[in-house]
Parts: C-alpha cells; structure tokens; sequence
C-alpha cells in the first residue's frame, strides 16, 4: 500500500508537470516556472503561520497567491526597464529568501524542514495522511495533488482554444477579443498551484524538472501541440514509474531517480528523434553531402 | 454586402496619440479611410507605420485620441476587422501546421466554450486554397518558407471574413509568387467591397497596387488618392533628405537612398 500511494504522487506530479510544462515551454516561460516554484515558499510558510495547521486549502491559497504575486513583480520590472532574466532571478531569490527567513524564524511553529522544501521527501507522503470526521481519507498530497490535476483538465479542456492562440500569436488573441491577461492568470495561477501541491514530495528544485524536462523531450517529438501534450504526460509517469523502481533497487533517493529518468528519456530523444534528432540529423547531412 | 456599412467610412482615427516611454512615436493622426479602397500606409524606418496600426487594433495604448470603425467602438466592431501581424511576430517552430493556424482565424466567432470543428476546418481548406496553399495544409508551419507563411497569415485573417483588413507588412521578403498572390488577394477583397489598410515599404509598387495612400512620418503628413497625395514634393516631406527622386524613361522614379 506504500508503494502505491507513492507511485499515485509521483505519477499525479508527473501529469500536472508535464502538462503545464508543454504550455510553459512554448510560451518561453521555464525560467518563471522555476521562479513561481520557489517564490511559493514565503505562501507556504505564512499560511503555516497564520492557520497554524498543515490544512490544505491555506496552504493551495496563499502559495497561489505567492506564485502570481511574482508573476506580476516580474512583469512589473520589466516593464520599467529591467531585462527579463534579471527580474526573474531578483524576483524568485528575494521572496524565497523571505520563506527561507520566516521557516527559520518560526522554526519552533513550523515543521517544515529546510532540506525537504529543497529535495522533497515523497517517501513521507503516505504517513502525511488527512482525516475528516475521524476517518482515515488517505495521504494529503494526492488529496491536493488530485484537486490540482482536476483545475488543470478542467480548464485546459474548456479553453484549450484560448490557452493555445495565447501561446501561438499573443498579438492575434487580443485582436480576436480573447482576454489573454486572463489567460496567463490562470495559467501561472494553475503552476503555482502545482508547485505547492508538487512540494512536499518532489522539493522546489526537482519540480522544475518535472515541468521542464518531459515538455521539451515531447516537444523534440512531434509538430502537434495535442500530441506534444500526451506525449509529455507519458514521459512524466513513464519517469514517475520508472525512477520509483530504480530508487527501490538502488535504495536512493525518489524524486532524484524520477527526474534523473526524465532526464535519460530526454537525451534519447535528442540522439533518436525522427526530424530533429542527432542522429536524424547526421544522417541528412550525409544525404546531401552524397549528392553533391 | 451589408447595407448599413455604406453609409459610415470602416475607419475613423482621430488625433490619436501614442507614446513609449514619454517619447512620442505617433503624433495626433486623424484620418478616415474610404470605403472599398486599397490604402498604404507608407513613411520612413520607425515613423510609427506599425505602432499606429496596433494602436487602433488597441494592441498598444494610446494616450490621447479616439478610433471608430463603422461608427462605433473596436470593441462592438471587432468581429469586422482582420489583422495580419508582421510574420517574424509569432515563433515559427511552434508545433502547428498551417490548416491549424488558419482555423485560429475563426477562434474570435467561436466564443468562449465552442471548438473549431468540421465546418471551420473547411472554411480554413477553402481559404488555403484561395492563398495557394492547398497543398501545405498538413505541413508544419516552421517548414514553409517566408512566402508560405505571409499567405498562410494572410489565409488567417481571410477566414475571419471581416470588412476591414489591417497588414503589417505582408510584401516584406516575400517571393515573386506570394506577392503575386498577395495582390491577386487585394484585387478580390477590392471587388467583394472590403477595405484593406496594408503597412508598405516599397515606394515603387505603391501606384500601382493601391488607390490611396497615407504618408506619415510620426505626424500625418498627408492621406488620399495616390494621384493627387503620392507627389514628389509630400514624399519628400514625409521621408525628409532619404529620398532621391531619378527621372528615367521619362517617368519619375522614386528611389530609397
């Protein structure tokens, strides 16, 4: 039963990841998943101060808040002049900092350990569990992490129109009447809900890796937005699986085994990829060499 | 053709103004355009061609001025108007192929729930058509060259079936046979009554693709029929010293220097 509740979390990480990342990736945006995962943290932290439970709903709430709380400090030194890494990295370290400042201040009142909001703990999942009335309701991340999934499919399969002419041709959107300021709200707002639920058991770092790493081998795949998405969401569980195996034969750690995977089927697919692959590739240029 | 379109012009620009960062780039432009012509917006590199286009379509502010398109707001009339962004606006490794961009032209109809379906996949086919580009509907969009994509662009705004067109640019470095088919394109929106305002470069073709021009350069300098406003004398005010006016063929030419 361990193992199953592990592998539901990383398997449920893996698919809001790896989903997102696809959007992320294309609309050029990594580095702001990297930043919205991090900048949860002070979220994390005040909700943990301020309703003084590890309750679910706070922490899905003023984590969110964080995340588009820096988006919108990153648009808002770009626009007065700031080159766009620039803000990103002052945006991210800055408010992070204050979540590292307020767990170590708090460190008493809260039991969050600095290690595990780094790397994540997923082998702690299953004992995290949520009781309402007095029953047992099973672990709190796949609880979150469930409720996360769900907002995503939700709305990607409503809007799924709009998310991808947003993404495509911005400019187009607006002239079409698509509120794309909405859009890209609800978009960070949909990353840093996964970066909360996605925190306990794969850490800040690693989560970034579960966005970014699946999305780009996908994208190296394919020429179809649909497909890249499905694609993503197989790389992302086929490392959850895999990495969780291979973490149990070799007794290390999960999430570095999950994404170390995502990594491995990455570069495969750079070396492999039937158009843009190494390989494919080289052997194009010889084609043509022969000719000349 | 709709009746009550003839009697208000498609587009009424008044005294817009449009500022980055407390520069100026476009300067009080009023402006109205006629009914059923083919109008360029020619003037120098950065006299605001672009800006001013994106402005009335209200993709950057404006901080003084007002825009109406068949007499009422862009917002009421969005469903009227077309645009054609510059080609390099958009990422061209996008994974897309060309019938799927083309359908985004019908996203604005569509609402905030419906999917493009059967009907917009035809309408999407039957407008590549009309471009040329039947034959690339499946092909993924980074593997068309410049020309293809400008008509691939051009396909998605047709099927939006709007009165007003904008382009920015479509002519900029686009092959013989696209700006064959570009013009060919202007001709029948012509006859079906649209108006087109298109950004243009290039001084020499100006005469002979279009009926009216506006020259601006920051300021409007001057808007009309080619053959009273196109003049040696408001080009030379428009384009300042960059222009050299060489006589050949007994026939002025005009020349970029």
């Amino acid at each position: 039963m361990m193992d199953f509740w592990i592998i539901l979390t990383a398997v449920l990480v893996a698919s809001a990841c790896s989903i997102l990342g696809c959007f992320l990736i294309l609309r050029r945006m990594a580095l702001v998943g990297d930043a919205i995962s991090h900048a949860v943290l002070p979220g994390i932290a005040i909700a943990f101060l301020m309703s003084g439970t590890r309750d679910s709903m706070w922490m899905l709430l003023g984590a969110t808040a964080f995340g588009l709380l820096t988006v919108f400090l990153i648009q808002t030194l770009q626009t007065s002049g700031l080159q766009s890494d620039a803000s990103i990295g002052i945006v991210f370290t800055a408010l992070f900092a204050v979540g590292v400042l307020l767990i170590s201040l708090n460190a008493q009142h809260i039991d969050l350990d600095l290690d595990c909001v780094l790397f994540g703990e997923i082998a702690y999942v299953p004992w995290d569990t949520w009781t309402l009335g007095g029953t047992d309701m099973g672990p709190r991340a796949v609880w979150m992490l469930g409720i996360t999934l769900t907002v995503i499919l939700l709305l990607l399969g409503l809007f799924y129109k709009q998310f991808k002419i947003c993404a495509f041709d911005p400019a187009m959107a607006v002239a079409c009447g698509i509120p794309v300021l909405l859009f890209h709200y609800l978009l960070m707002g949909m990353v840093s809900m996964t970066a909360v639920s996605s925190f306990e058991s794969v850490g800040a770092i690693l989560v970034v890796g579960m966005l970014i790493i699946p999305a780009a081998t996908a994208y190296l795949l394919t020429n179809r937005l649909g497909v890249m998405i499905g694609l993503s969401v197989a790389v992302g569980i086929v490392s959850a699986v895999a990495g969780y195996l291979i973490s149990y034969a070799l007794d290390a750690s999960i999430a570095g085994c999950i994404v170390s995977v995502a990594g491995i089927l990455f570069i495969l697919a750079l070396i492999l990829a039937p158009k843009n692959g190494l390989i494919a590739r080289f052997a194009r240029r010889r084609n043509i060499a022969q000719v000349v | 053709m709709k009746k009550e379109s003839t009697a208000v012009a498609p587009l009424t620009v008044s005294g817009i103004t449009v500022a980055y960062q407390r520069k100026a780039v476009v300067e009080d432009v009023s402006f109205t355009l006629p009914e059923g012509k083919l109008v360029a917006l020619i003037g120098p590199n950065g006299a605001g061609k672009s800006t001013l286009l994106k402005a009335v379509l209200g993709l950057v502010p404006s901080i003084s001025g007002s825009v109406a398109i068949y007499g009422d707001t862009y917002k009421k009339m969005r469903s009227r108007v077309g645009y054609v962004p510059q080609r390099e606006s958009v990422d061209w490794d996008f994974p897309t192929d060309a019938l799927d961009v083309v359908m985004m032209g019908r996203y604005g109809h569509l609402g905030w729930i419906k999917r493009p379906g059967r009907k917009e996949k035809d309408l999407a086919m039957g407008t590549l058509d009309k471009v040329g580009m039947a034959d690339f509907a499946r092909r993924q969009i980074s593997q068309l060259s410049g020309g293809q994509q400008q008509r691939v662009f051009l396909a998605r705004a047709l099927v939006q079936e709007a009165d007003l067109y904008f382009m920015d640019e479509p002519f900029a470095g686009v092959d013989a046979a696209t700006e064959k088919a570009i013009i060919a394109l202007l001709g029948e929106l012509k006859r079906a009554g649209k108006t087109v305002l298109v950004v243009h470069h290039d001084l020499s073709t100006v005469e002979e693709y279009f009926d009216h021009v506006l020259l601006l350069n920051k300021k409007l300098i001057a808007a009309g029929p080619v053959e009273t406003t196109f003049t040696p004398e408001l080009l030379h005010e428009t384009y300042g010293g960059k222009l050299a006016i060489v006589s050949s063929n007994g026939r002025e030419a005009l020349v970029k220097q």
